[in-house]
């Protein structure tokens, strides 16, 4: 069945600030598709994010939404859900918003194992800010910090949040919507703290200063570098060098969620009083 | 007040990070995040098992920014919040106030200020945040910040933070220091009868006819919970009455006036100050928070000695209490003012007392309290 993109839209603020060809809206309208095949209400959903480029994306979808400060989006998510855990909490997010300025924040989601769903945008750079090099910018990249190549080592970010306790971790990217949607729709439903890390493509920024500069061209390229989490079961870590497994990567669901934990804290005090 | 309705209060023997909590309680506060940080972490200990008891919630966080940002998140849901800090942790917090200041959005800071920059002294009373708290964020913004003496006002300054900040959608600072927080004094706690606790103004319009930011409703817009339907946007870009971003020049003035306007166009709400023995001074003393308990002593002591002394004591020392400055600095022959830094409130006196006179500090740091005598000293030097 078709989905009514504009239903979850805030059509008056189109045209979006995006530029033409952005993988932020492949992973917008997955986001959408998602929402819709769960059939929450708008009313009930608060998406939530900080600052860069993806950050804009709450302002575009018509539900509550919060575009805070530089990397402390999943602090303000925190205090919406742990005040109203009854409801859905969705936060987005760029790399460098995530993972750099905001790192501390997301080790700590995971660790916490709220019932948040976390969209990680990498496309490899800091794309509103002029395309300075981010924690997830290949070694030998260029970009606006590094003209003669970058020399840190980038974190691999789903694996990043797995280590901190995150208990939903898939990887999707731009080229397959679908399989995003679906990955995404995982992430919604699973009770605790999810993270989507989805490769998307800044072909202005990232793009145009490593030989990429076509939209088309970089999306295809990433599809390229993936590989299925079955496929990559089965090849050696020398043939996943510079691969990335995308699909379901982890879940738990036998750990308990924080918000559930705290209402036995509350039980608990009520009847000590 | 009469008998019966004295019968009615617990006296109690407290510390004042205690009583900090507990008037939060009582002020409605059902949502705290922290960071642990002397020597305010009292006020986190008790939130941490009275809040559960009233069905509450208390979270520590990973740290002061996200205690910060986690409790504008549960404002936006309706809920009483409030966070508790020192210096160091005040600064980091700043940028999450200006956004908590730009988006409106009701809650209680408290900052039991220690001494010294950095690390400074964390166990020891300092009162070197006043200027933090007035301009620590960048931007302009309206502020309010209330310096209680005593932790009978204590008790009563929570509650009235709390009312201030929902009835003006704004952050209000709780400054107090490292000895009220600490010492332990009888507290006569006021029966619920005695207070009224305000709520924010809440959206009467239908969600369509809904703006965050509507001017035309006041200089308070009112502000819907989320998750009632209303479904509003807000963002730390500057923004017009729909909440979404905007760089109109004459928009972004008109709606930072207006912010400010919530403040300067309702100064008798806010301003709250205390005069002794001002009417017939010839020498003003200025001070807030424990200082001023000194400066009382002092004063009390000159006019033993026939010196017509006089203190005026800011409970709001944000915004300065300019009027009764003023009054009292056009016809005194000098102006004290003693406090635990090394000059911050001063600035604001010399600014409005208009004084003929010297204005003259009585500055003392290393975290050691402005005694009595050290004020009376400078209080006879220019008698």
């Amino acid at each position: 069945m078709a989905v009514s993109y504009t239903k979850y839209l805030r059509m008056y603020h189109m045209p979006h600030m995006w530029c033409p060809g952005c993988g932020i809206g492949i992973i917008v309208k997955a986001i959408i598709r998602a929402f819709d095949a769960l059939d929450w209400s708008t009313d009930d959903l608060a998406f939530v994010s900080g600052i860069g480029c993806t950050s804009r994306a709450p302002g575009y979808l018509d539900m509550n939404t919060l575009h805070t400060t530089h990397g402390r989006a999943l602090s303000f998510a925190t205090g919406i859900k742990f005040a109203r855990p009854d409801k859905h909490v969705v936060v987005i997010s760029g790399d460098g918003d995530a993972t750099a300025i905001g790192g501390n924040h997301l080790i700590h989601a995971c660790r916490r194992n709220i019932d948040i769903t976390l969209v990680i945008v990498n496309n490899n750079i800091y794309g509103m800010t002029g395309g300075q090099y981010s924690p997830t910018t290949p070694v030998g990249a260029r970009a606006a910090t590094s003209p003669w190549g970058n020399i840190d080592i980038p974190f691999n970010v789903s694996e990043l949040v797995k280590g901190a306790g995150a208990t939903y971790v898939a990887r999707g990217h731009v080229g397959s919507g679908v399989q995003l949607e679906r990955l995404i729709r995982g992430g919604l439903t699973h009770k605790g703290f999810s993270v989507i890390e989805v490769l998307s493509n800044c072909h202005t920024q990232y793009g145009r200063r490593n030989r990429i500069p076509d939209a088309i061209d970089l999306i295809e390229h990433i599809s390229k570098s993936t590989v299925s989490v079955r496929q990559a079961e089965k090849m050696s870590p020398e043939e996943l060098k510079d691969k990335y497994a995308v699909g379901l990567l982890h879940q738990d669901t036998e750990r308990t969620e924080y918000c559930d934990d705290y209402n036995k804290v509350i039980e608990h005090a009520q009847l000590e009083r | 007040m009469d008998n019966t309705e004295k019968k009615q209060r617990q006296v109690v023997f407290w510390p004042g990070n205690k009583v900090v909590a507990e008037a939060a309680v009582a002020a409605g506060c059902r949502f705290f995040a922290g960071y642990p940080i002397t020597p305010s972490s009292e006020i986190a200990h008790v939130m941490s098992k009275r809040l559960p008891e009233m069905g509450g919630k208390f979270i520590q966080m990973e740290d002061e920014i996200a205690a910060m940002g986690a409790i504008i998140g549960a404002s936006l849901t309706g809920q009483r919040v409030m966070t508790a800090t020192s210096g160091p942790g005040f600064s980091l917090k700043q940028e999450n106030i200006g956004f908590a200041s730009f988006i409106e959005a009701p809650c209680v800071i408290v900052n039991v200020m220690r001494g010294g920059p950095s690390t400074g002294l964390p166990t020891a009373l300092g009162q070197a945040d006043v200027m933090q708290a007035r301009w620590g964020t960048h931007g302009d913004r309206p502020v309010i910040a209330l310096t209680p003496s005593y932790l009978d006002e204590l008790y009563n300054e929570v509650i009235r933070a709390f009312n201030l900040a929902e009835m003006l959608r704004m952050p209000v600072f709780l400054l107090i220091d490292e000895v009220l927080g600490h010492l332990s004094e009888r507290v006569e706690i006021p029966d619920p009868s005695e207070y009224e606790l305000v709520e924010r103004p809440r959206p009467t319009v239908s969600p369509e006819e809904y703006y965050p930011y509507d001017s035309s409703q006041g200089d308070v817009p009112p502000m819907a919970d989320y998750f009632t339907g209303y479904r509003w946007h807000t963002t730390g870009l500057n923004h017009d009455k729909t909440g979404f971003p905007t760089t109109d020049p004459v928009i972004c003035q008109a709606e930072e006036e207006r912010m400010e306007r919530k403040v300067s166009g309702n100064l008798e709400l806010i301003e709250k100050y205390e005069e002794y023995m001002t009417e017939d001074a010839e020498i003003g003393v200025v001070a807030f928070g424990t200082t001023a308990r000194a400066a009382l002593v002092a004063v009390a002591d000159a006019r033993k000695k026939g010196i017509k002394a006089g203190l005026l004591r800011p409970v709001t020392l944000w915004p300065f209490p300019e009027k009764p400055t003023r009054r009292l600095g056009q016809r005194i022959k000098a102006m004290i003012v003693p406090e635990a830094n090394l000059g911050q409130m001063i600035y604001e006196v010399e600014r409005v007392a208009g004084c003929n006179g010297p204005v003259v500090g009585v500055n003392k740091i290393g975290g050691v309290p402005i005694y009595p005598g050290e004020i009376l000293t400078r209080i006879e030097e220019f008698a």
